[in-house]
């Protein structure tokens, strides 16, 4: 039951891949990144139970926490245009 | 007893998976970005909170099952608020959601006089 889950997961990150390269708009690609890495923190979690190792969640945590952050980030920039903020860009590092 | 739970963890896993699909069939089907918003909402809470439900039958009373917990706690708290914001930003970028059938008069929102 664990490869019939990999695989279902596997053809979501497909279809989400299909969104990701047609999606008219920078949001259905950002929906369809945030959907993959979803699906990829669940599919780290069924390959640490597949192959009995336990430490693969930890690195599913870890990168569901980054694929959050990642979004925000990259929404940030499109919605500002910038990530630093302008009063901080003048100023020399003494 | 044993049996019992292995079969259980075997639904869970099961309905997760046809959730995934579920989400992933309407994030391309879907006409719209805010009606896809929905769908991919379906693969992130319903498909990957019954996976985990799965997983943690199949795990026992381990370590393995808090980590899992603390990943459906990320997951059930951390999209919705990433969902949030990406719906948040489309709209203030001018992204008008879809009223009426493409190509039909309600289509676009009526701009205010």
């Amino acid at each position: 039951m664990l490869t019939a889950a990999t695989l279902a997961l596997l053809v979501t990150v497909a279809l989400a891949l299909a969104r990701a390269a047609y999606g008219p708009s920078v949001f259905d690609r950002l929906q369809a990144a945030s959907t993959i890495g979803t699906c990829a923190m669940l599919l780290l979690a069924l390959l640490g139970f597949l192959n009995e190792r336990p430490e693969f969640l930890d690195l599913a945590l870890t990168y569901g926490l980054l694929n959050v952050i990642g979004i925000i980030a990259v929404l940030k920039f499109i919605h500002l245009g910038r990530l630093v903020n302008k009063s901080a860009e003048n100023v020399e590092d003494a | 007893m044993n049996m019992l739970i292995d079969i259980l963890s075997g639904v869970f896993l099961a309905g997760g998976a046809f959730f995934c699909l579920v989400g992933s069939i309407g994030l391309i089907r879907m006409p719209d970005f805010y009606t896809r918003m929905q769908a991919a909402s379906v693969t992130e809470t319903l498909g990957a909170g019954l996976m985990l439900i799965g997983l943690i039958l199949h795990a026992g009373l381990t370590l393995v099952t808090a980590k899992l917990a603390i990943m459906g706690l990320l997951i059930l708290l951390a999209s919705p608020t990433s969902s949030h914001a990406l719906a948040k930003a489309a709209l203030m970028s001018g992204l008008k959601p879809l009223l009426g059938p493409r190509g039909s008069k309600k289509e676009v929102p009526p701009s205010k006089p």
